[in-house]
């Protein structure tokens, strides 16, 4: 696990890359820990892929410096960094075998490790990634999933102070996918080494990561734990991109004690933690999880009738709406509902929250 | 059975073409080159190894053949290849169909015209001429197999140039990258990634050249001014001049039969050098 006390392994400090007119990472300012798994989570084209190719030595920074074990970098080409990549469709080398596309990093090295142990290296490393034995195979013989583990074993093999995967569960399907997360996440504990993993899939951040850094438009909007995003996003951005979250706006009226009092349309009134620059006359949003509300047949809350019902197995998600409000979702826990029962779709109900439950965010 | 009937009627125009091109030509000349010369030239029909047995009177052009076909296609590879990479990789690519055009334009002018123009540019009006007025000698050019050489290089350089182009513009740059991330310096990425993986095309290309140039006769029939000879020219010399169809023959026998041995030998040893999935292939 990370350990904050000791030097940071890796920094951004106000990194901008420009390519022409186009900023596409804009003073990006990030500390890596040592031994983390950190994932760069955003929608294509939010500078998630340009931080990790400037961490690669790919991109030079237009501005801000790039800091390895405090060291500046900047000016390191790749081959001299002490970082390996696992690339999105994995560029294995389609003219050597396996066992030469995992041994090619400890190949470069000079002076040029003796072979016995580079071949012992290849063999443990196809062992880690469990696929011993395949070292003789041509890559054209490999599926997919082991494609990407010679490519993971590849990069492993030189044990780097960073391990960068650019999308490596893109190409794979739903099934092989989730077991490579946990392959991965467990790897990654063993070894130590620092993972950073680039997705736009925030069900993989969320799952995997130690924490997450959020990015849009070029720029780092909130890192944190998968728990500190989903609980203290900082704007509606994060709140929608962590987990399903139900979006009302409307003025805030009062903040006090770092609470907030948010007026809605039709009267419902929405008290909860109040975020970053949220403001008594501005307009602003309040986030509530499916899960914070409850619906039920009592006569408190806000009048809602049910458009839709999933059933999840523990849990039912309803859509229900509200003629002020519009639709929003409501997961009712098999618990709630032994009690409440079951509401059909075009039955009406009331939607209730806690006070305190939702955050009150800037609009934005 | 209707499938085959018409697999055979769409092969039969390009079988009944290799048979009465290919095939019976062959045969008419590995006949001829056991027979006798008739008295007033052309062939008498006989059995005798005499023809084969006077090849060492003709080693010269065997010779010529032998040491400038490989020295050409050699010197085609070394000028190719840096022209193909820079095509392919760093050249901009809105100026790369303009460079490609560049590089197949001399062949919309007929290879005879483009030969004058080097008996020009290598007689004594030409560069030795230039040399004389900086003071520089006056170096002989032509008619040598330095003259010969730089006819093959120029008219057959852009059949080196695309089967390379082509391979190195369908190598993945990922694989650069991925390298270099691996530790490993550009030009050792070139040695380990590029060229391995251009094979395919340089051993393309080679093969084109090499191939063609070992039955060339008009380029050292012009530059070589007939002291620098290929076997084309003494077939031609054989077949036209003297006449001696059977020896003329027995020529054609022999170099057939040195092309498969040498291609054979060639293609056995780019094939373990390249490794790769892709077979050497003739386009």
């Amino acid at each position: 696990m990370a350990d904050e006390t000791e030097t940071p392994i890796a920094e951004l400090r106000g990194a901008t890359k420009r390519f022409g007119a186009v900023v596409a990472a804009r003073d990006m300012h990030l500390t890596i820990r040592r031994g983390e798994f950190l994932s760069f989570l955003g929608p294509s084209g939010c500078g998630k892929t340009t931080a990790l190719r400037m961490l690669a030595g790919f991109e030079v920074p237009t501005e801000g410096e790039i800091l390895l074990d405090d060291q500046r970098v900047n000016d390191l080409p790749p081959h001299r960094r002490p970082v390996n990549m696992v690339f999105q469709h994995y560029a294995l080398f389609p003219h050597l075998t396996v066992a030469d596309n995992i041994a090619y990093g400890l190949r470069q090295r000079r002076p040029r490790p003796p072979e016995a142990e580079v071949g012992a290296a290849v063999a443990k490393a196809l062992e880690t990634v469990r696929l011993p034995g395949y070292g003789p195979r041509r890559i054209w013989e490999m599926s997919g999933g082991q494609q990407q583990r010679v490519a993971l074993a590849r990069a492993i093999i030189n044990e780097p102070k960073l391990l960068l995967l650019d999308e490596p569960m893109a190409a794979l399907d739903k099934k092989l996918r989730h077991d490579m997360q946990i392959e991965l996440q467990t790897l990654q504990r063993t070894l130590g080494i620092t993972f950073i993993l680039v997705t736009h899939d925030q069900e993989e951040a969320l799952s995997m990561s130690d924490r997450i850094c959020i990015m849009r438009d070029g720029q780092i909007v909130q890192v944190g734990s998968p728990r500190d995003l989903y609980d203290r996003p900082k704007n509606r951005y994060v709140a929608d991109f962590v987990g399903k979250s139900n979006f009302f706006e409307g003025t805030v009226r009062a903040v006090e004690g770092g609470s907030a009092r948010l007026d809605c349309a039709g009267g419902t009134v929405v008290v909860g933690h109040a975020g970053d620059g949220v403001m008594a006359g501005q307009s602003a949003i309040a986030s509530l999880r499916p899960e914070q509300i409850t619906l039920s047949r009592g006569d408190e809350g806000v009048p809602v009738t049910v458009v839709n019902r999933i059933f999840l197995g523990e849990h039912t998600e309803y859509l229900v709406r509200n003629p002020d409000l519009g639709q929003f979702l409501i997961l009712a826990s098999r618990q709630a509902e032994a009690g409440e029962g079951n509401f059909e779709p075009g039955e009406t109900g009331r939607a209730r929250w806690r006070d305190g439950a939702a955050l009150i965010l800037k609009n934005d | 059975m209707r499938q085959r009937l018409r697999t055979t009627l769409l092969l039969a125009p390009a079988t009944v073409w290799l048979l009465a091109m290919l095939v019976l030509p062959l045969v008419v000349v590995v006949v001829f080159s056991f027979g006798a010369r008739a008295p007033a030239g052309g062939y008498s029909p006989a059995f005798t190894l005499e023809n084969f047995a006077n090849l060492g009177t003709r080693w010269a052009a065997f010779e010529n053949t032998l040491m400038l076909a490989p020295a050409g296609t050699a010197l085609c590879l070394l000028i190719a290849y840096p022209l193909a990479y820079y095509l392919a990789i760093k050249a901009d690519p809105k100026l790369r169909t303009l460079l490609l055009i560049l590089v197949i334009v001399p062949f919309w002018t007929s290879i005879l015209i483009r030969s004058y123009a080097w008996i020009y540019l290598l007689g004594g009006q030409g560069i030795p001429k230039l040399f004389a007025t900086l003071g520089l000698g006056s170096p002989r050019l032509i008619n040598t197999p330095f003259a010969v050489l730089a006819g093959i290089v120029y008219g057959y350089l852009p059949l080196m140039v695309f089967p390379i182009f082509v391979s190195l513009e369908r190598l993945d740059k990922r694989l650069l990258e991925a390298s270099a991330d691996l530790g490993s310096p550009p030009w050792r990425s070139f040695l380990q990634v590029t060229l391995p993986l251009s094979m395919p095309g340089v051993a393309t290309g080679c093969m084109l050249v090499f191939i063609l140039l070992m039955g060339e006769f008009l380029i050292p029939a012009m530059l070589g001014g007939g002291k620098v000879f290929f076997v084309g020219n003494a077939l031609v010399d054989l077949f036209l001049q003297s006449r001696n169809w059977p020896f003329g023959a027995a020529v054609a026998v022999a170099l057939v039969v040195v092309m498969l041995v040498t291609v054979t030998l060639y293609m056995r040893l780019t094939r373990r050098w390249a490794g790769a999935r892709d077979e050497v292939s003739l386009m």
